[in-house]
């Protein structure tokens, strides 16, 4: 078990001290971050700090000196992002910061991505996004969006006013996994349930995870139209999003 | 002065409109239709509707333009009839409105990010209010409410467009969120702060909307009168909406609400109304207990 002052970036010991209160939590970061690199946690911090510059250098230099891929996207951006997430489930920061750290976490991803394609790596799960039919509210859905690419998921936007079939479509198009639908208004918000009916009348439903989201929606709600999990906010829509994807490929072995 | 702050600050209690959106979809508007285009087709219906709010005791109404901005109405290929549509909703609340009573002309978020969150300039969502303030003035609207935003820096460019082309009273609002450390706004911003930062702002009446239901409100009201002198207004949602087999539910009555807002009064609102969920039978609700 490694301990607070073990950590080598100081950003991350200060970081850990001040906004991760619980000591279970604290404890289990502090031996995600131990058990890297001094190079994968200057990445870490860059992205908790929201620094894109920084983070699109470090990245380029932790390639360029034969760094896998892989153990950049988990222990510098991904694991960057775990304590992103904490720090806004706690109120210690609020979108607009989350969002300068998924522009720092894009950054780095930019130089991870090709990588992983010509490797023949998939990413981590494909994701098809939109706003339900009747409802062009987007800010939330393109925040879950920046957040789920940020992640590594591949997402295919919709874009507003998605209707049933659109989905459909797109699932099958794209082979995704996953499916993420929002809705602001309570008016449309039912045709959340009406896409997932299409869903399984087009005998498509066993092969898709759905999750929804928007202000109107709530867990009940999630669960009385058949979706497979309701998320709060743009950080919970990624950790759901990981979830289900594991859930649904180890269904699928 | 205006009329409007004369009645507010002479210490009166006053009482505003509920639902507008809740309202039009009782009488045809279909889920995710374009409310401000009534103001052309259903002309009957948007002024019938204020008529109902002054009748149920309301002292003043907001306009139906709370989606007029012209990013909005794009959406719906309405762009091009920004001023006419936000002119028309104030012209029908005026028409049916008491010679005593107040028209405010409502703006509501352009549902755009501001750069660098979204893509939206500051000049270009600034020339956009502008646009929609010059139709709600050419209507004869007596103030505005700009309601439910949460980035302060939209409401700042909605507040600047009003006091750069009107004489007229702000009334500005804004919607937070309970988190674990308290009350916030989408952007992170308490509701102390902002009351600060919009009576700096220029802002006349300051407030709540939306979002939370009434006990919530009430610790937002008294974290806003703490923090400003400046009358506030409160908008309430009529509860969390919750599922009934098929139908979506405001849980909260009329007469739950009205006896609840008493905790809004005495924290130290000057004008109460209702969101989301509520009609005129909450008004009327108010106006009993209140103003009578």
């Amino acid at each position: 078990m490694a301990e607070l002052v073990d950590l080598q970036n100081k950003f991350l010991r200060d970081e850990l001290g001040e906004y991760v209160e619980e000591e279970a939590e604290r404890q289990r970061m502090v031996d995600l971050y131990a058990e890297t690199k001094l190079s994968m946690q200057n990445i870490a911090a860059a992205i908790i700090d929201g620094r894109h510059h920084d983070v699109d250098r470090l990245t380029r230099e932790a390639i360029d000196d034969d760094v896998q891929a892989l153990e950049v996207m988990d222990d510098g951006l991904i694991a960057g992002m775990a304590l992103v997430g904490i720090k806004f489930r706690d109120n210690f920061i609020f979108v607009p910061e989350v969002l300068a750290c998924a522009r720092a976490m894009k950054a780095g991803m930019a130089h991870i991505e090709p990588i992983l394609s010509a490797s023949g790596i998939d990413p981590i799960g494909k994701v098809i996004m939109g706003t339900v039919k009747g409802d062009l509210h987007d800010i939330g859905k393109n925040l879950c969006i920046m957040m789920l690419r940020g992640a590594g998921f591949k997402v295919v936007d919709l874009g507003v006013d998605t209707s049933p079939d659109d989905f459909l479509e797109a699932v099958e198009e794209h082979g995704a996994n996953l499916v993420g639908m929002s809705a602001l208004l309570t008016t449309t918000m039912p045709n959340m349930g009406r896409t997932i009916e299409a869903f399984i009348d087009a005998d498509l439903r066993d092969d898709v995870k759905v999750m929804v989201g928007g202000a109107p929606v709530t867990p009940e709600f999630a669960d009385d139209m058949g979706a497979d999990a309701y998320g709060a906010d743009a950080v919970e829509c990624v950790e759901i999003a990981k979830r289900l994807t594991e859930e649904s490929a180890s269904a699928h072995q | 002065m205006s009329k409007f702050l004369d009645r507010v600050k002479g210490g009166e209690l006053l009482v505003s409109d509920g639902a507008t959106g809740t309202y039009l979809q009782e009488h045809g508007l279909p889920p995710g239709g374009c409310p401000e285009e009534f103001n052309w087709s259903h002309p009957n219906v948007v002024q019938g509707m204020a008529a109902e709010y002054f009748a149920a005791g309301s002292d003043l109404v907001l306009t139906n333009s709370f989606g007029g901005s012209r990013y909005r109405l794009k959406e719906y290929g309405l762009g091009d009839r920004v001023v006419e549509l936000n002119r028309l909703a104030a012209d029908h609340a005026r028409t049916v409105a008491p010679v005593e009573g107040f028209v405010l002309g409502s703006i509501g978020p352009t549902g755009v990010l501001l750069e660098p969150n979204g893509p939206a300039t500051e000049e270009e969502m600034f020339s956009a209010f502008c646009e929609q303030v010059k139709g709600l003035s050419e209507g004869g609207v007596d103030g505005f409410c700009i309601e439910t935003m949460f980035d302060l820096a939209e409401m700042n460019l909605a507040i600047r467009a009003v006091k750069d082309r009107t004489s007229l009273p702000v009334v500005a609002t804004m919607v937070f969120d309970k988190g674990p450390k308290g009350y916030f706004t989408m952007m992170g911003l308490r509701p102390g702060r902002v009351a600060e930062e919009l009576a700096g702002v220029g802002a006349d009446v300051i407030g709540s909307n939306c979002g939370l239901a009434i006990g919530h409100m009430v610790e937002i009201v008294t974290a806003m009168r703490a923090a400003s002198v400046l009358p506030i207004l409160t908008h309430v949602n009529a509860g969390i909406p919750e599922i009934k087999k098929t139908a979506i539910v405001y849980p909260d009555s009329p007469e739950f609400m009205a006896e609840e807002m008493v905790n809004i009064i005495e924290a130290g609102a000057n004008i109460v109304g209702g969101c989301c969920g509520t009609s005129p039978e909450y008004i009327r609700a108010f106006a009993r207990r209140y103003k009578s």
